[in-house]
């Protein structure tokens, strides 16, 4: 089950969007989000379509791998779409079943909502299928440094994020061996209601919590060991720069969510409730 | 000057009952007298809990020594100010090949001992592609550290060791949780560092095979360093070893039995060749 979710998930190519530094797709990726907001209309929702696929086309990864990603928040999709179908109020009565009304102005959430949500998965997971964690971290590191001034432990936190990226392999494999052994000794891990099923786990986390704990320990002993002190005076190997694409990128970008706005806030055009 | 040198080094570590009240003192290495020379390839013997592995934390100023003194290149390891460069001199490879490696590609965690020495970026690429050529592990460069087997981990940890051009290398039972290829393909490497690379190499084991190439074994038990010498003078006294739970090289083994049978074989063989050899004398 865990390896349907690809959110997340690296996926190797050789693309222009590969390249990019890191900070240009997480910076870019947040602008794309806040242009999902500030759709208004039918031509500024085309324009982000036009941008989002054209992306998708650069970066290489097959259309089909990123629909995957968007199996996990179906349900959330079906709830808010339905929701916002039927409880918003607002404009000519489209139906109406049993007690329920169908607005145009619901009908018109409910499919704005729905592209909003979409989209937002399919911006958010391409940049994580184009970045390897690794490299996702340094970018975050580089982001955030200005919030070392007010005493965030940004090295710190970036530190632990790889760390944490480095053993989730490692974890989920002990879980499978824990869960092997639990059940070789005859642990029922599979019967029973939720709260049975709940409690079954307990035999499963405790080893695991005891070993990661020990894992955590040899691991900050290694650290040491190799002269780790923490982000001051340590040199990069892979330092982050700038290239001429980079800033091509931050152009486009910035471009387009410009264009949205001023689509949004200037150009009126109505195609039936849309 | 020593490589390493100890002097009457204690280490003694409290006991705690169940509420937490120390109830008494634990002294895991009891007046250990070591000398290492630059240079040399020194092992250090003994079974589980015999004190070799908190031995081996003391070079790497993990653990500082609750009385007594040691030096790693000429330097104190109870001295705060140098103990970056007792680290940097004294490159440890722990037991586990997991828990070591930080990096989630291979270059990746063999540069980060050289970030942490704020070594300049270019040379930080020239050290991980040396140390990775030096442990044969160069092809491997841009894999993710999770698909390696268990010796080419050990392996890129060697060469995380290296990347920071330490002058001695601690391998604290290095292939203890690895198949015999591995441990096999681990003491190649470093057999083969030593050779070309001239570190001084200390190596921690309860393996007897891997210790006869050594110059010098300490052998440890309950703390105390209880032999020393050649392997061949330790291997020649085949009673004592097993006084201290260590097992001698099979070959070694059966040369003592067939002496104790009465055949005129000498004391301390180490190698089948050398056991072959004996017996082809006879006559």
């Amino acid at each position: 089950m865990i390896r349907d979710i690809t959110i997340g998930q690296y996926y190797p190519a050789k693309s222009i969007l590969h390249r990019l530094d890191p900070r240009v797709k997480i910076v870019c990726t947040l602008l794309f989000l806040i242009s999902l907001f500030l759709n208004k209309n039918v031509i500024s929702y085309a324009l982000a379509t036009v941008f989002l696929f054209c992306v998708i086309k650069l970066s290489k990864v097959p259309f089909k791998f990123i629909m995957k990603g968007l199996k996990p928040i179906i349900m959330i999709l079906m709830i808010t779409v339905v929701l916002n179908l039927f409880l918003t109020s607002g404009g000519d009565v489209l139906f109406q079943v049993w007690k329920l009304k169908v607005t145009e102005e619901g009908l018109r959430t409910a499919v704005y909502m729905a592209i909003r949500l979409i989209y937002l998965i399919m911006g958010s997971s391409l940049m994580t299928f184009t970045t390897t964690p690794n490299a996702l971290t340094d970018g975050i590191e580089k982001l955030l440094h200005p919030l070392n001034k007010i005493k965030v432990p940004v090295h710190e936190i970036a530190m632990m994020m790889s760390i944490a990226l480095r053993f989730i392999p490692i974890l989920l494999e002990e879980t499978d061996k824990i869960m092997k052994a639990q059940i070789a000794r005859g642990a029922d891990l599979e019967s029973g209601n939720i709260l049975q099923k709940a409690k079954s786990m307990i035999p499963i986390l405790v080893p695991l919590f005891v070993s990661a704990f020990r894992r955590a320990n040899d691991l900050a002993m290694a650290m040491e060991s190799r002269c780790y002190r923490g982000g001051d005076g340590r040199t990069k190997m892979k330092p982050l720069v700038y290239g001429s694409s980079d800033r091509i990128a931050y152009a486009v970008t910035w471009g387009y969510l410009i264009a949205v706005f001023l689509i949004g806030r200037f150009v009126a055009v109505k195609l039936w409730i849309f | 000057m020593e490589m390493i040198q100890t002097k009457d080094l204690i280490f003694e570590y409290a006991k705690h009952d169940e509420e937490g009240n120390i109830i008494g003192k634990n002294r895991a290495i009891d007046k250990a007298n070591i000398d290492v020379e630059p240079g040399s390839f020194i092992a250090i013997l003994g079974h589980n809990g015999s004190g070799k592995s908190t031995l081996a934390k003391h070079m790497n100023a993990i653990l500082v020594p609750s009385e007594g003194t040691m030096w790693v290149n000429g330097k104190d390891t109870k001295d705060p100010d140098e103990l970056w460069n007792v680290r940097q001199s004294a490159g440890m490879v722990f037991q586990n090949p997991d828990n070591q490696i930080i990096g989630t590609v291979v270059e990746e965690d063999v540069g980060f001992g050289p970030e942490n020495l704020g070594v300049p970026t270019d040379d930080i690429w020239k050290r991980v592609e040396d140390s990775l050529k030096a442990v044969g592990m160069i092809e491997y460069r841009s894999h993710s550290p999770n698909k390696l087997s268990g010796g080419q981990k050990q392996r890129v940890a060697i060469a995380g060791v290296i990347a920071m051009h330490p002058k001695c290398i601690v391998l604290d039972e290095p292939t203890a949780m690895l198949d015999p290829n591995g441990r096999k393909e681990v003491l190649r490497t470093v057999e083969e560092l030593r050779k070309k690379e001239k570190v001084t190499v200390l190596l921690i084991t309860h393996y007897m095979e891997e210790v006869i190439d050594a110059d010098k074994v300490y052998v440890m038990d309950s703390g105390q360093v209880v032999m020393e010498g050649t392997p061949r003078e330790i291997f020649s006294d085949v009673e004592t070893l097993k006084k201290y739970r260590l097992d001698v090289p099979q070959v070694t083994m059966l040369a003592d039995e067939l002496r104790r049978r009465g055949l005129p074989i000498a004391k301390g063989i180490l190698r089948t060749e050398e056991l072959v050899e004996a017996l082809c004398q006879l006559n």
